[in-house]
This record gives structure tokens, sequence and C-alpha cells, in this order.
């Protein structure tokens, strides 16, 4: 245990290329998945939040019920779309980042919609009066809600953000877990657990565990800053 | 004239309430350009909510709210509203105001010296750079005014502007109040406070639990009340206020 301890500290020292290349992938899927979803997550949030419309309570319960959709029940859906037979199956994306960055959006995309949902329905509840006394149209009240929850919005980046960075599931049906092509750090993990390879797994833990740690430490003490200036 | 005035408002037979509580019931009311209109009465006697059906922010149940005029689409509403606690966004004073014209519809160009005109009346110009959320209660206040001011509403409501400021505070959002009066604007406000009633205001519209009980020009309100209610607020609130 140790001896496998140690042998992932010289891997992270010596700045490993495998390693990195791992790290790298990872991040470039999740993030890219993140904006995607923070894309169409805050447009549906305040939509929601400052709409009227049918089924809007129906809406807001699913949403917040997908929050926690089960990751490998995603990877199987967009598996089952981008396989060969598949409705979308013609792109030929399946086991590829791209992939792997659609069943990240499809999973993260309900706790960024959910949760700015939240935070822009607490703001409107707020500047309501004001912004109709003023004269402002749902929609000008939407994107002037967006903006003026920013820093609450951020953190529901990071809520996403660990969620994708986190998961195993989805990354590792959808994106096969090739060495070299599709192979991040949640599913390495996995892989080289299973195989005895502790050093690896050990080393690609610390480094995950770090980098959720490092992201929302500079998020709060953002927010933290901003809030002071901004009020 | 190219903008034809919105007043007179009339209210005929307005109700309001909320669930099976009435809250508003049965007012007829008109309210003319040129005195300052003070709606006076006891917490909960429907005064926020008689503003905000005349401002449009809420429905009648039954009766109508009239204006004579209407808003022109794509130019500042005639109408402004100063509330009890001020809404700023989160961006700098300056930019609080330049929003407001934005909404309304003014050109970018022609904001700058709207805003400028607007910090200055309210005496906040050393401030317009400061996020407006970290201001102090009386500076948002005044904010709120400039907010007002920039879109030069021939009427202003002000709901309790000062209910929860300090004494200086108060006398500058006062101070504020006066000068809109001057420059024409008609203030329809709603207060508990006798004597900010008096130092502002030209008649008095009292309200009881929901009615309008007396309308008196405000010496004649103070000095010889026409009812009961209102000799007995006036007797109730006087040794509190100044």
């Amino acid at each position: 245990m140790s001896e496998a301890f140690g042998t992932a500290v010289q891997l992270l020292a010596g700045l490993d290329p495998k390693l990195i290349e791992i790290v790298l992938l990872s991040l470039r899927v999740s993030i890219t998945a993140v904006v995607l979803a923070a894309l169409l997550g805050f447009p549906a949030g305040a939509a929601i939040a400052v709409g009227r419309f049918p089924g809007r309570r129906t809406l807001i319960v699913l949403l917040n019920a997908f929050m926690g959709l089960p990751p490998v029940v995603v990877g199987l859906v967009i598996y089952l779309l981008l396989s060969r037979a598949g409705p979308l199956g013609s792109f030929g994306i399946l086991f590829t980042p791209s992939a792997m960055v659609i069943a990240q959006t499809v999973l993260i995309l309900p706790i960024i919609a959910a949760l700015s949902r939240q935070a822009i329905e607490d703001a409107w509840g707020e500047y309501q009066e004001q912004l109709r006394s003023l004269g402002a149209s749902r929609l000008a009240s939407a994107l002037t809600l967006l903006w003026d929850t920013r820093f609450s919005l951020l953190t529901t980046v990071l809520a996403g953000f660990g969620r994708a960075a986190a998961e195993v599931g989805a990354v590792i049906i959808v994106g096969g877990n090739i060495d070299g092509v599709t192979r991040v750090m949640t599913t390495t993990i996995a892989l080289e657990t299973s195989k005895g390879d502790l050093p690896l797994a050990l080393g690609l833990g610390i480094i995950l565990i770090a980098i959720v740690v490092a992201v929302n430490a500079a998020a709060y003490l953002t927010k933290e800053l901003v809030q002071r200036r901004y009020g | 004239m190219t903008n034809g005035t919105i007043l007179p408002l009339r209210l005929h037979e307005v109700c309001f309430g909320v669930g099976s509580r009435a809250i508003i019931e049965r007012i007829s009311l008109e309210i003319e350009p040129g005195p300052s209109t003070i709606i006076l009465g006891a917490n909960g006697a429907g005064k926020s909510v008689l503003m905000r059906l005349m401002h449009g922010l809420l429905s009648p149940a039954s009766g109508r709210v009239e204006w004579s005029g209407s808003e022109r689409p794509g130019a500042p509403r005639k109408q402004a509203m100063v509330f009890q606690r001020p809404v700023m966004l989160r961006r700098s004073a300056r930019a609080n105001v330049e929003y407001a014209l934005k909404i309304a519809g003014v050109p970018g160009a022609k904001r700058a010296p709207l805003v400028r005109e607007a910090l200055e009346g309210v005496g906040l110009s050393h401030l317009a750079s400061r996020p407006a959320r970290v201001l102090s209660g009386g500076e948002q206040q005044r904010l709120a005014l400039a907010r007002a001011w920039a879109l030069h509403p021939e009427v202003l409501f002000l709901d309790e502007p000062t209910a929860s400021l300090d004494p200086s505070a108060t006398r500058e959002v006062e101070a504020v109040i006066r000068a809109f009066d001057a420059a024409g604007t008609k203030i329809v406000m709603a207060t508990h406070n006798l004597g900010q009633a008096r130092r502002l205001g030209d008649e008095i519209v009292f309200l009881d639990r929901g009615r309008l009980v007396e309308r008196t020009p405000v010496e004649q309100f103070f000095s010889q009340p026409q009812t009961a209610q209102a000799a007995a607020f006036i007797k109730g609130e006087l040794p509190w206020t100044g």
C-alpha cells in the first residue's frame, strides 16, 4: 500500500507523460461538457424561473429529480443513440471524446439548469416589482437576472464540473476506455484498480481530488471577493 | 403638445383581496395633476396595495383603474415608483440609472447626460462608480430616486420611502422629493408618518382598513379631521412623529 503510494508520488513528481495525457483529456471532456451545459442550462433556468407556462411545476420537479441521474443510465441511453444502428449512428462518434462530452453534458445539464433556476427565481422574487415598474419585459428581466446572479451561477457551474469530472459510468460506456483515445482519470482508476496497478490509479485519484478542491477553493474565494465588492 | 398627459387617474369601485381577505374595498378616487397627494393610514390599511393598483403592479379584483392618456410604446413610462426598500442591481450606481433608461428605450448616446443630471440632482455624483448594493440605505433610496428622475415621469409613486431610514437620510430623501414636486412631477406618496405627510403633502387621502375614509387638504386634515377614524389616527400617531 505504502509502496503503491510512493510510486504514485513518483509518477506525479516526474510528470509521467501517460498520466499527463489522461489528465488533459479528462479536463478537456469535462470542461467542454460544462461549457455546453451552461450555455443550454442558464437560459433554460432563467426561462423556467421567470416564465409562466403550463407544466412549469412538473418541469421543475423533473429537473430537480434529474439532478441525480445515474451516470450509467445516461451512458446507456447515449450509447443506444450513437451506436451504429441508433438514430445518431451515422455520425460515427461512439467511442470518441465527442461522445463522452455529449454524455456528460446530458448528465450535468439538469444540475446547472435546476440550480440556476433556483438562484434566478429567488432573485426574481426580490427584483420583480422594480423591474416591472421600470417596464422591463420578461425577456429583458430574465437577461438582467442572469447577469445579476452571475456569482451564484458560478457555483452551479462548479457543481456541474465536480459531477462531470468525478463520474465514471457514462464516459466508460460511450467512450469505451480506449488507451490513448478515450481514457480519462476515472475510467483509468477503475481499470487499473481492477488490474492491480495501484500506483497509477492512486496517482490519478490524488490529482482528481486536488483539481476539484482547487477549483472549488478558487470559486469560493472569487465569490467572496466579488460579493464583498458588489454586495 | 407631443407628450399627452396621463392624468387624471381615475379609480372606480376598486376592490382587491387575497384569498377571502379584502385589502382594498370599493375605492373610488380621482388623482389630478398638481397637489402632492399623501396616502395616509395605519399599517395594514392598504396604502401599499392601493399604490400598486394605481401603478399597475397589481390588477384589481373588480373595479377599474383608468389613466387618461396611454403610454407610448418604446418611450419611458410616464409613471415611476420608488419602493420602501430599493432594489439595486449588482452594478455601479451610474449603471443602475442607465439601466432604467435602457429599459425605457432611450438610445445609448442620449443616456450619459441624463444619468449625470439625475445623479447630480440627488447628490450622488461622487458615488457614481460605487457598486450600488454597498451604498447605505439612504444613498440607495436617493439612487432609486435618481433612477426615477432620469425618466422624467409625470407621476411619481413613493411607497413609504423613508420608513427604514434614519432622520438625516430621511431629510435628504425628502429634499429630493421636494425637487421632484418643484419640477412639476405629481407626487403620490404613502406614509404613516404624520410629520412627513405635513411637510410634503398638499392633500391627504386617508385609508382605514381598506376603505377610503376621507380626502382633505393637509392643513384642514390636521386641524379639523372630518371623520372620527382620522381624528383617532392623528391622536394616536402624533406623540411619535416629528
